[in-house]
């Protein structure tokens, strides 16, 4: 397959008083055609900046990008017409109604103006089309601003957090958009914080912490190369769970106590689980390998797993990630 | 192809805008106030108003004849006692003209065109260019801070492209809006002249000088226009725009002006903008120091003077244009847009 989006090395430091934020640092993404690309990353982990920089608003420090074959920014004004983006929160001008919204992007862009009521048409927005937007919620905006993706008809469509601020029935008519969008042959880039959507929707994802990829490939991919070792471990009723939890510490095991079972985190060989507790006459009613789901993958390979006690800080990654 | 769908976008969002309209019809209402006021104010002088402001003059004359007669025989009859100090020495008091008592100044007020067209133009200028100021400024200003710039710029990552062909729709919408205000500015000061006062003296040069100076104050508005553009896109917000012109205002006239008053300084209105702008649209301002005495051949004290021509005041307002949207377009095409 071709890619569709290529990103080597990206860069982008700020400098200021405070001293200097390597933003993204050697960042590397690619997305095939016609894929549904996922793009994770906790706040502040360069997302935005990443994606602001691929369409031109920030300048890099360094690396290359291409899209659509296409050196950026050198050649962005030419595959610019392909690309549909919005960028972080929906921005419009508050007293403009959505169909002027969309008619003067049409004119901008040079596209045909029967666009703008197909678009509006397409995410739901018809009937509130001569309303003006200061009178929309997020949801409504957030609505728009896709329809503003949408109106250039473009090849790679790049949304950053479409989700926000949609109701559940908005975000299952936008999961279902996408995938019409992604059979039609349209690539899509999502960035999103809902990990159960991306992994119902996205073909493939890539993970960013503190400006570097920490995983990337399709997600069934992901998931495998970072399948948990944990095992669920249940025992005959009447049997001490303390008890029996405490052995496999003395041997070693990382455990967590469940309510009527625990957590084995580094059971690479669960046969040594049932070995030690049935030495001690303890016998194990149920073992069954805990799957992995996008949001604990996340977790650890960003380094953002919350802790009991403590308050994380935006910036604040544990240590050891991705290093 | 793509550059004119540009321009017709920003043009149309231009004239979208509620600011654009409220500021446009704003403006309008103030000069039709001005042109109301004048209408209303003067009146037509004709042969029954000439012997009228001749009888005034002459009552008037006669009325002062008459007292200062009755004050030198007052000061004669005083002469020898103590009264006599609060007249002159020897009662010279020399009786008033007739010329002092010019029948022109019992006129009603009548409006000439040749001698006030000329400020109402300014006027025009002034009120327009204070439009274009605000509406440049906003109409970039708020594309800024509500993202509407960003988004555009998604669409068109030509930034230089964007912004210029933005300035351009406001620079033609203000070329339209003054010269067709101006045009009607004219005919309704002629109509004024014709049925509130005269056109004496009303030939071609005459109305060549108006067009000149209906020009410079085309260039005005358009120099406030780009101004208020230029510092709104610089802060990316329209308060920036409406920040510096106050801040000016407050600093750099009041503040400056009362400080060269304080200090003396020869010719302070070099540092105040509103004698430019008056060199400008009048050809030139002649600054006076009436503490200078040049005697001239007559022997009597003459003033030191300074002439700001419009060639001067045209050159500064070319140096301030350049450095505020030069460094609009500079930062423009440098800086990240977060």
């Amino acid at each position: 397959m071709d890619a569709v989006l290529e990103i080597a090395g990206l860069q982008k430091t700020y400098r200021s008083r405070k001293g200097v934020r390597r933003a993204l640092d050697g960042f590397d993404m690619v997305v095939e055609a016609g894929q549904v690309h996922g793009f994770l990353g906790p706040n502040g982990s360069g997302k935005t900046t990443t994606l602001r920089t691929l369409l031109g608003l920030i300048r890099p420090n360094g690396g290359r990008m291409s899209i659509l074959g296409q050196e950026v920014p050198a050649h962005l004004p030419a595959v610019a017409g392909q690309v549909g983006a919005i960028v972080e929160s929906p921005q419009f001008f508050g007293n403009f109604t959505a169909r002027d919204t969309l008619s003067l992007l049409a004119d901008a862009g040079g596209v045909r103006r029967e666009r703008v009521d197909a678009v509006l048409e397409l995410v739901g927005l018809r009937d509130r089309a001569k309303d003006r937007v200061r009178t929309y919620s997020l949801g409504m905006k957030q609505r728009l601003a896709v329809a503003s993706a949408l109106l250039k008809e473009p090849r790679l469509l790049i949304l950053d957090e479409p989700a926000n601020g949609l109701d559940p029935g908005g975000i299952r008519e936008m999961r279902t958009l996408m995938r019409t969008l992604s059979e039609s042959g349209m690539t899509v880039v999502l960035s999103s914080h809902i990990l159960g959507e991306i992994q119902l929707i996205c073909d493939s994802v890539t993970i960013i912490a503190a400006g570097r990829r920490v995983a990337a490939g399709s997600v069934a991919d992901v998931l495998a190369t970072h399948t948990s070792s944990s095992v669920k471990v249940r025992l005959e009723p009447g049997i001490d769970l303390l008890g029996a939890a405490e052995i496999l510490r003395t041997a070693g095991a990382q455990v967590d106590l469940g309510t009527d079972f625990f957590t084995v985190g580094n059971a690479g060989n669960p046969a040594q689980i049932t070995r030690i507790l049935a030495e001690r006459q303890i016998y194990v009613s149920e073992l069954t390998p805990v799957a992995a789901d996008l949001e604990s993958v996340f977790l650890e390979l960003t380094g953002t797993a919350p802790v009991d006690g403590q308050n994380r800080q935006v910036d604040q990654v544990a240590a050891g990630w991705g290093q | 192809m793509g550059s004119v769908s540009l321009y017709r976008a920003e043009t149309r969002r231009l004239v979208k805008r509620r600011f654009t309209k409220l500021f446009t019809v704003g403006a309008l209402l103030i000069l039709a106030a001005v042109l109301a006021g004048v209408f209303l104010t003067n009146e037509k002088v004709g042969p029954d108003q000439v012997a009228q402001a001749t009888a005034r003059a002459q009552a008037e004359y006669k009325q002062s004849v008459a007292a200062t007669e009755q004050i030198r025989a007052e000061c004669e009859s005083v002469q020898g006692t103590p009264r006599a100090s609060e007249f002159p020495p020897n009662c010279e008091i020399s009786a008033p003209s007739e010329s002092d008592f010019n029948p022109e100044w019992y006129m009603p007020p009548t409006f000439g065109l040749k001698d006030n067209l000329p400020d109402m133009i300014t006027t025009l200028a002034a009120v327009l260019a204070l439009a274009a100021f605000v509406i440049g400024a906003s109409f970039v200003g708020a594309e800024w801070s509500s993202g509407g710039m960003m988004n555009l710029l998604l669409w068109r990552p030509r930034r230089l492209q964007v912004l210029s062909t933005k300035l351009a729709a406001l620079l033609v919408g203000a070329t339209v809006l003054t010269v067709v205000v101006a045009a009607i500015w004219t005919v309704a000061f002629w109509g004024v002249a014709k049925t509130r006062g005269n056109t004496i003296g009303m030939t071609s040069g005459t109305w060549q000088s108006f067009g000149l100076m209906e020009l410079r104050a085309l260039v005005l508005v358009l120099a406030a226009g780009a101004l208020g553009f230029g510092l709104a896109s610089l802060g990316r917000h329209t308060a920036m725009a409406l920040g510096v012109a106050i801040g000016v205002i407050v600093v750099f006239q009041f503040g400056v002006a009362a400080v060269l008053g304080i200090a003396h300084v020869k010719f302070p209105e070099l540092f105040l903008a509103p004698f430019w702008v008056i060199a400008w649209m009048s050809k030139e301002y002649v600054a006076q120091d009436y503490d200078a005495c040049n005697y001239d051949v007559r022997g009597a004290c003459q003033p030191d003077t300074l002439t700001i021509t419009w060639q001067m005041a045209g050159s500064a307002l070319v140096v301030i244009l350049v450095l505020v949207v030069g460094a609009a377009m500079w930062t423009m095409r440098k800086r990240d847009i977060t």
